[in-house]
């Protein structure tokens, strides 16, 4: 898909400024950068670079966490998240989050898409239904599994499993949907599989994901972060990030250097 | 490998061998011997009739009733308290003085004899509470006898559900009691039900609890005011006062069939539940 030019794009996150810190530990520092709706964002860097830190910042994943600090902006349509007024289910409900580990409840795949919707008071069965097999259809499963939605998500191969996660997730109908390298457990085929999917969803959803295989980052995103220790060290078109960059730590890291 | 390694692998296996023959030995000697001695006097008219003269003769229905009446009501008190208890340590606290206070509260409890138990609820409930000898009395000792267990049980359980659960459920917009009813607590009940299990078993079987605060009448209750006499006090009356020690060993027949029969029912739910949730 074509990079869109600049002045069609849509500010969806704006990070301003935001330092987050572990006890003493200090692992974001003053980063700044915004998110553009229906683009696919990748942030790169090495372990403990702060990437999945900043991802978790999106949807304040991190609350859960004791000990943490956070101070800075994080606005999503320009209303800061960080709000004293800010309301998480709401907040998780248009930022929706894909982990790691393709992980789905010990239910059935009907009751794991189900899962969001019903705890948003979701009763009606029909409508219900009709959401599992438009979210399934949307990650490309529905031809898979239409004839047993009742087997147990357990059942699924690991790839199919992180379909069935993203689809739970486009169940609650988000609008930015984080992955947080969500195909590093996941064989070739599955995980090029989640990258064309991305492509697809980029046309409703804005998507930001968080990788260390700097090919995926290069093949599936259109623009791209770079983080080093807590800072981002560079931001822009993955193009440019990958062709030329201006910072020689970005271009140390892109080259395998780093 | 040297011939001292050797021969000191083959004691160990003898010994842990001949453990677990003995455990599993003395478990079935026990069993039979109270069924060879119990299982003459079973009868129907023994498990549907009411006793006449103490229990030398006529069944032990009122016993029977008495016994489920009180694990019942002591599980439907001590369940949604010990679990609650449970859900409010692991998920709603963080760790520090309070939930460590709780736990040991929870756990100097579970070593408390029974028989304190029975001394306590005869003070509290009988007597100043004023609930009398009672299915209410000796139920809520026995509640209060198998809270521990209950928690302590639940709460492994409950901090055995994966973290993801979790997180996938507070990622998709679940609050803190949506997470926990409809994320972790299907994981967890399996679990939760062995600590339920346990406490049913030394509800059903308990003697010394029960016979100060629920009574011995033999007669059959209509209500949880009600008095009555379990079969565990039945037979120790039985055998204690001499009055009949076949009927002695037919109600701890009774007794040992019923626990079997309840653990087999719950290992049954159990394994459709897991079957259904895996």
């Amino acid at each position: 898909m074509a990079i869109r030019q600049p002045n069609e794009l849509h500010p969806k996150v704006e990070v301003k400024d935001l330092d987050l810190y572990y006890g003493q530990h200090q692992a974001l520092k003053k980063v700044s950068l915004t998110f553009y709706a229906n683009q696919v964002t990748a942030i790169i860097g090495p372990s403990g670079c702060g990437k999945s830190t900043l991802l978790r910042c999106l949807n304040r994943m991190n609350d859960t966490i004791p000990g943490i600090r956070v101070e800075g902006r994080v606005a999503l349509d320009g209303t800061d998240i960080y709000g004293r007024r800010q309301d998480l289910t709401r907040l998780r409900k248009s930022v929706g989050m894909v982990f790691q580990r393709p992980n789905v409840f010990p239910l059935s795949i009907l009751d794991n898409v189900a899962y969001g919707p019903k705890v948003h008071g979701l009763k009606d069965r029909a409508r219900l239904s009709e959401i599992v097999e438009r979210s399934l259809a949307a990650v490309g499963l529905w031809g898979e599994v239409r004839e047993r939605l009742n087997v147990s998500a357990l059942e699924l191969s690991l790839g199919n499993r992180q379909l069935l996660c993203l689809a739970r997730l486009v169940a609650v109908e988000p609008e930015v949907i984080l992955l947080d390298e969500p195909a590093s457990a996941l064989d070739p085929i599955s995980t090029l599989r989640i990258e064309e999917l991305m492509r697809e969803l980029q046309k409703e959803y804005t998507i930001i994901i968080v990788t260390h295989n700097m090919q995926q980052a290069a093949r599936a995103s259109d623009r791209t972060a770079f983080m080093l220790s807590g800072e981002l060290v560079e931001y822009g078109e993955t193009r440019q990030i990958f062709t030329n960059p201006r910072d020689t730590r970005t271009e140390r890291y892109v080259t395998g250097k780093l | 490998m040297n011939n001292r390694a050797i021969v000191a692998h083959k004691v160990a296996v003898g010994v842990l061998w001949a453990s677990a023959v003995l455990t599993l030995g003395i478990l079935v000697f026990i069993l039979a011997y109270i069924l060879y001695h119990g299982l003459p006097v079973l009868s129907w008219s023994f498990i549907s009739q009411s006793p006449t003269e103490m229990g030398r003769s006529g069944g032990i229905l009122p016993t029977i009733v008495g016994t489920f009446a009180l694990t019942i009501l002591a599980l439907a008190i001590a369940t949604p308290l010990g679990v609650g208890t449970a859900i409010f340590l692991t998920e709603y606290t963080r760790p520090g003085p309070l939930t460590r206070v709780v736990r040991f509260g929870a756990e100097s409890l579970a070593g408390v004899p029974s028989i304190i138990f029975g001394l306590f609820g005869f003070m509290f409930f009988v007597i100043y509470l004023g609930l009398g000898w009672s299915i209410l009395s000796g139920a809520l000792t026995l509640a209060a006898m198998i809270l521990p267990t209950i928690i302590r049980t639940s709460e492994e359980a409950i901090r055995a559900v994966p973290d993801s659960y979790r997180e996938i459920s507070f990622a998709l917009g679940g609050t803190r009691w949506q997470t926990v009813t409809r994320a972790v607590l299907p994981s967890a009940l399996p679990g939760i039900l062995t600590g339920v299990m346990l406490g049913m078993g030394r509800s059903i079987g308990e003697t010394a609890a029960v016979i100060f605060t629920a009574g011995s009448t033999l007669r059959l209750p209509t209500s949880v005011t009600d008095p009555v006499r379990t079969m565990a006090v039945h037979f120790y009356i039985l055998a204690r006062e001499g009055i009949s020690m076949p009927n002695a060993y037919g109600t701890a027949a009774i007794l040992v069939i019923s626990i079997l029969a309840v653990n087999f029912v719950a290992y049954w739910l159990m394994q459709r539940f897991i079957a259904r949730h895996s």
